[in-house]
């Protein structure tokens, strides 16, 4: 029988004094929820779950609707996130232009599948809907700098750059 | 109070350097920076200055520059080029011949932008500061006239007066849906309520999209003005933004704009002194794509997941926190200040029958000229793709267009002659909707390209209702097996009356428009759907698992990586020979064709 974490409150290495001051600035506000999210993710890099638990606890709402609101949007995650973040645009430009070629190189030389992190938190590989800049496709957006008119060759360049840089 | 602040006189000569998304990933500001750097050595900061603008139009060139008054272009700019512009202009202010635009090597230069065979087809409404001013500044949006329209309104014209006018003007929502605009504000007006909204939904989620991020980032005042004036029509007195948070230089142009416009009295308490106040927020989304149906929009403002419900009633009567609230998309308002100027008969002497004023475009895909184009609605798609966009930018010629994204339709090239407007896409399958326009050539497959907007539209469904929810998950299931090689006898026809069955009872318009895409290349290019099933060929070569792969011997270097990696052992070679794929081993993972560092291997 495996036992019940719900009543888990402050994990040890949980440091609430960013959120702390998230919640005595914003949660006055109406619908302050998803912008209460936001700024702990901007703190944390991710949403831990004491952090989930302290906003629900702070907004008076149940922790299913916090995680109800968390787990529906795209850009909240329950996970710690890499070091790098190489998001590869999937918008119809980009697609028609090569995205999926792209992405297999990517995943391939980063060892690392869309949607996940490296085990040693270094990379993370992610897609996404469109980051708007189609005429430049197909776009690749490593650490939110923009990387376009790729071909695998260069996609694969600017990988290994990355790989190496990270092991320097 | 509203005239532009002196202090810093206007310089008389202006080098425009693009600060859009795609030029600044070009590296555009390092480009800027050198001008500045070279103007400031030479002491003429005084005399020449550098403005960093909004987007161009032309993405597929940049990074752009725009220099004098008479708009001298230089495409694709590198740290070179500009060296070499900045001592044309603090010298003669000659054209530097040898970097000016050319449609190919060797043509004749074209020195104007606005001579452009991109731009020559163009009527920029929307777009009429993008690209000229400073997005930053608040005097930069004056000089060019914004804020005019606002206190002429509020000082002449009575709400019922601005209403009328953009009724008259036949200005539709640009969001997608193509309601009138003067009516919704009408019956946003009549709404009891002690307190009512205006917003802006600026959650552009089309994959293939990017107006809306453009007008944001060109030109944040213009849409202050229009949600101003908005408000003042429908006597709101607060709103949000809902803006993408996928677009970060969009939110922090719109911070600095709100915050500039409050300083001045332009938003606020008691704007210019007329008594009506108006006060704007902004709301960062968080990446839900159904967030852009305006009841999602709404339950994501007020922190909730962001899932639509059922219509009456309208949020025009009961939206955000069950006060009236009038929802209205970034271009739609961006049209507003400029009809309130000009009038609604000049506005509606644009375009066709019921489709007047411009529409801005994102014409990408395998066109030359990729890029932000806003036209006279009634154009062809003919004109669109070979006249604006330069055609075709392989050797391969286009086979079709996608008009509006995923809630959109296909068009094949025996079409192209339609007009485009509301009516005649509409008559054809097709939709405005938020103005994605993809180009493909041949090397597109239908059927893949169908999967691939279906895969986007499932993906992005809230779940709430039970045909969207399922039927595009089973629709992309059928899809998806004909891409792979299974398609079965009997296929096409479950798609054709499952579509129709999620468009007709999906409660919004995320699941009654997701079946679009795969209806309409049902309907154009039957024939490649046909072929996957019974031929097991993808005649474009696209689906991997309907393809053979082979070694280009002029490519391949003997490295041997596609062989170590293959699974199946189907890579075979002789020393210091090419080498080659078996196909009765292969098994069409395309895992050689990924790893191979010289694209060596290829689909036939």
């Amino acid at each position: 029988m495996s036992e019940c974490s719900c009543t888990s409150s402050q994990s040890p290495e949980f440091d609430a004094t960013a959120l702390e001051a998230i919640l005595s600035s914003g949660s006055t506000v109406e619908g302050a929820l998803v912008p209460i999210l936001q700024a702990s993710q901007d703190a944390y890099g991710y949403l831990p779950r004491p952090a989930l638990e302290m906003i629900a606890r702070s907004l008076r709402l149940p922790l299913a609707e916090v995680y109800g609101v968390a787990t529906f949007y795209a850009q909240f995650h329950l996970e710690p996130r890499g070091k790098h973040i190489v998001r590869i645009c999937h918008g119809t430009a980009c697609h028609v232009r090569g995205a999926t070629e792209i992405t297999d190189v990517i995943v391939g030389e980063l060892g690392v599948e869309v949607g996940s992190t490296s085990e040693d938190l270094s990379f993370t590989v992610e897609s996404v809907a469109c980051v708007g800049c189609c005429g430049l496709a197909p776009v690749v957006l490593i650490d939110g700098e923009t990387h376009g008119g790729l071909s695998t060759q260069a996609a694969r360049r600017i990988v290994s750059k990355l790989q190496r840089e990270q092991t320097q | 109070m509203i005239a532009p602040d002196t202090s810093t006189p206007r310089a008389a000569y202006e080098v425009r350097v693009c600060a859009g998304s795609a030029c600044v990933a070009n590296g555009s500001l390092q480009i800027a920076q050198r001008f500045e750097e070279a103007i400031a050595r030479n002491g003429l900061a005084g005399s020449v200055r550098v403005i960093k603008t909004g987007c161009h139009g032309l993405c597929a060139r940049g990074p752009v520059v725009v220099v004098g008054p008479d708009g001298v272009f230089y495409p694709a700019v590198d740290l070179d080029a500009a060296d070499r512009i900045i001592v044309s202009v603090l010298g003669d202010r000659e054209p530097v011949e040898p970097l000016l635009f050319r449609e190919s090597p060797g043509a004749d230069s074209i020195a104007r932008y606005a001579d452009v065979p991109f731009n020559a087809r163009q009527q920029r409404i929307v777009l009429r500061n993008c690209g000229v001013i400073d997005p930053e500044s608040l005097d930069s949006a004056f000089a060019a006239g914004d804020y005019v329209a606002l206190s002429t309104a509020l000082a002449t014209m009575t709400p019922e007066q601005v209403i009328e006018m953009v009724r008259d003007s036949g200005l539709r929502g640009r969001g997608g849906a193509g309601f009138s605009t003067g009516m919704k504000w009408q019956l946003a007006r009549a709404a009891e309520g002690d307190l009512k909204y205006l917003c802006c939904n600026a959650d552009e989620g089309d994959p293939g999209a990017f107006m809306d991020r453009a007008v944001l980032e060109g030109d944040p005042h213009a849409v202050l003005e229009g949600m101003a004036l908005a408000a003042y029509a429908i006597g709101a007195s607060e709103g949000y933004v809902y803006v993408r948070a996928e677009y970060p230089l969009a939110v922090k142009r719109l911070r600095k704009a709100i915050a500039d416009a409050e300083a001045r009295g332009l938003l606020g308490k008691d704007i210019m002194g007329s008594g009506f106040s108006y006060s704007v927020s902004i709301r960062e989304g968080a990446g839900a794509f159904v967030c852009g149906e305006e009841t999602a929009l709404i339950a994501s403002v007020e922190g909730r997941r962001g899932m639509p419900r059922p219509r009456p009633p309208f949020p025009t009567t009961s939206g955000l926190w069950n006060r009236p609230t009038c929802i209205n998309n970034v271009e739609t308002l961006a049209n507003i200040p400029w009809i309130v100027a000009n009038g609604a008969e000049a506005y509606a002497a644009i375009g066709t029958g019921n489709s007047k004023g411009t529409k801005v475009f994102a014409l990408t895909g395998h066109v030359h000229y990729t890029g932000l184009v806003e036209v006279p609605m009634g154009l062809t798609v003919r004109e669109m793709v070979h006249e604006i966009g330069g055609g075709s930018s392989s050797e391969r010629p286009i086979k079709a267009v996608q008009i509006g994204g995923p809630s959109g339709g296909c068009l094949p090239a025996s079409l192209f002659d339609t007009h485009i407007d509301y009516d005649a896409l509409a008559s054809v399958g097709a939709v405005v909707g938020s103005g994605g326009l993809v180009a493909v050539d041949k090397s597109t497959c239908m059927v893949e390209f169908a999967r691939y907007f279906l895969a986007f539209t499932q993906d992005e469904s809230c779940g709430k209702c039970v045909p969207c929810r399922i039927g595009t998950k089973r629709m992309l299931e059928i899809v998806t097996r004909i891409t792979e090689g299974h398609g079965q006898p009997g296929d096409i026809e479950t798609l054709e009356r499952l579509g129709n069955l999620v468009r007709s009872t999906s409660l919004c318009a995320l699941g009654g428009t997701a079946a679009n895409p795969v209806l309409t290349t049902l309907k154009y290019f039957r024939e490649e759907y046909e072929e996957h099933i019974s031929e097991k060929k993808c005649r474009a070569h696209a689906c991997g698992a309907l393809s053979t792969y082979a070694v280009i011997p002029e490519k391949c270097k003997g490295c041997g990586v596609c062989k170590k990696n293959c699974p199946v052992n189907a890579i075979s070679s002789v020393i210091k020979e090419q080498y080659t794929i078996d196909p009765d081993t292969c098994v069409k993972c395309g895992i050689c064709e990924a790893k191979c560092p010289f694209d060596a291997i290829i689909r036939v």
